[in-house]
């Protein structure tokens, strides 16, 4: 036994097998991808950048029930709302502060008409903090711009909520 | 008139030899990070020009641009020496690698130890770098390196007798048409492979890359370096590593010979050999890199004055009394 390991030292079997395994996986295919020309596969569950959503006839799905804004662990929503000509309820403000946000999903989960959403997009870097204050404005623009994507993912998850 | 001729005969040969060497630094430091990640199952950098080639140089613009920053504390003088001193001394000793028979900037009789020479003294950009530094990690960092080089750089002294004592030379062509018959690495295995390992500690690669192991002492030697200061330590970094490759092929691997004496092989100029030896011996550095974990200090010093040292000097015993009662021990000169 011993014999054997001493043997295994002077010719540096271990060092050998190592280098010869190293030029095997060398040649397999990668795993890592080009990222910012080729991107991985998001699930649909994947909590990005925050959206609010409008019904097809372009009406805002938002009642200004302030669920969110309660349920907000870091208290990064803040909603304001009014009554339209129309008689419904409707937010006059909704701020999302971007930087406290947490990302939790919370929001999502306690929404009962799947007004904000979190889709799938994670590059909105931005060069100011400001920018990072999200209005109402910025998320209906997001909501319009990913609307697809979202209803996509809200289908392919609805079957495990 | 006669003087500025040779003058200028003369730069041009040296940036004839510096240029290309510099220009291989930046391909070779490009290539060992390609060979890293391919073991890593990473695709490494590939953006920047074909295959990422240009990488580097893109790197190295980028460090043109940083500002250099000197500590207030830092030795001034040999703080800005120090990465001077050890670009210059990696890129001289290129002066006697011979890539054939006439391409050879200056054929000196001692080659050998003028080549060794010079790879002792780039322990001094190392050791100026970390004491000028005035910081506790570019010190320890510096310390360690010291002890590192200079025991290693004994043992790769006894092998290089070793082969001396076959040549009979210190030339270092001669060196390499002594081995036309056939390799140094043939007869003389176990003198590769501990020249190979101690070579890898000569330039502070892993696993012997205590100098600068991130995990304790942040970059070694080189933390308080920034900028183009940075980027010449390391650039010499890797015109040694260049270096120690082509010393491995012309002690061991026969130089710019070809390795089969026969038509479509010998045929091939003389440089091509050399740069392909040279390269396998990198890219063997590179994947040694990838696949070792890094040695604890005393187990470094273990292996180089107790494992290395005797095994060297026995085997110099040993080639010397074989060619003494073969008698084919080589005349002098």
């Amino acid at each position: 036994m011993k014999i054997n390991r001493i043997v295994k030292t002077i010719f540096m079997a271990d060092f050998v097998s190592a280098l010869l395994l190293a030029i095997k996986i060398s040649f397999k295919t990668k795993k890592t991808i080009n990222y910012p020309f080729e991107k991985g596969k998001l699930s649909p569950r994947f909590r990005g950048e925050h959206a609010l959503r409008r019904y097809p006839n372009g009406e805002e799905r938002c009642i200004a029930c302030k669920l969110c804004e309660a349920v907000c662990p870091a208290q990064a929503i803040t909603i304001e709302s009014e009554i339209k000509p129309d008689g419904s309820r409707k937010t006059s403000r909704y701020d999302i502060d971007m930087l406290k946000c947490i990302y939790c999903g919370l929001c999502e989960e306690s929404c009962p008409v799947d007004a904000i959403v979190q889709g799938p997009n994670f590059e909105f870097a931005t060069e100011t903090r400001e920018e990072l204050y999200y209005n109402k404005k910025k998320l209906l623009e997001n909501g319009d711009k990913w609307e697809t994507a979202l209803a996509a993912n809200i289908k392919s998850d609805s079957a495990f909520r | 008139m006669i003087y500025i001729n040779i003058f200028f005969n003369e730069t041009y040969k040296i940036l004839f030899l510096l240029i290309p060497v510099l220009v291989s630094v930046a391909l070779i430091v490009w290539l060992d990070r390609r060979i890293w990640a391919f073991v890593q199952k990473r695709k490494g950098p590939n953006v920047v020009g074909p295959f990422g080639l240009l990488q580097t140089f893109a790197d190295a613009l980028k460090y043109m641009f940083k500002e250099i920053i000197i500590p207030s504390s830092a030795h001034k003088i040999i703080f800005i020496l120090a990465p001077i001193v050890t670009l210059t001394l990696s890129l001289v000793a290129w002066a006697v690698i011979p890539f054939s028979e006439q391409l050879v900037l200056s054929d000196i009789n001692v080659g050998i130890l003028y080549l060794f020479a010079i790879s002792s003294l780039s322990v001094y950009g190392i050791i100026m770098g970390g004491w000028a530094s005035n910081s506790k990690y570019p010190f320890l960092g510096a310390i360690r390196s010291a002890a590192q080089m200079i025991s290693y750089e004994v043992s790769i002294g006894i092998i290089i007798i070793n082969v001396l004592l076959c040549v009979g030379s210190l030339n270092l062509n001669k060196i390499v048409l002594a081995q036309s018959n056939v390799w140094f690495v043939l007869p003389l295995f176990p003198m590769f492979v501990i020249f190979f390992i101690s070579a890898l500690a000569e330039t502070n690669r892993p696993p012997f890359d205590l100098p600068e192991a991130e995990s304790e002492l942040v970059a070694g030697y080189q933390t308080e370096y920034s900028g183009m200061m940075y980027a010449m330590f390391w650039l010499g970094e890797y015109a040694n590593i260049l270096l120690l490759c082509a010393l491995g092929s012309i002690l061991f691997l026969g130089g710019w010979l070809s390795p089969i004496d026969i038509s479509p092989f010998n045929l091939l100029p003389g440089p091509f050999w050399m740069i392909f030896k040279i390269l396998f011996l990198f890219i063997l550095f590179s994947l040694v890199k990838a696949i070792v974990p890094r040695y604890r200090f005393d187990q470094l010093m273990r292996l180089g004055w107790k494992i290395f040292l005797p095994l060297s000097l026995f085997w110099v015993v040993l080639t010397a009394s074989f060619l003494f009662f073969t008698e084919t021990l080589p005349l002098i000169g």
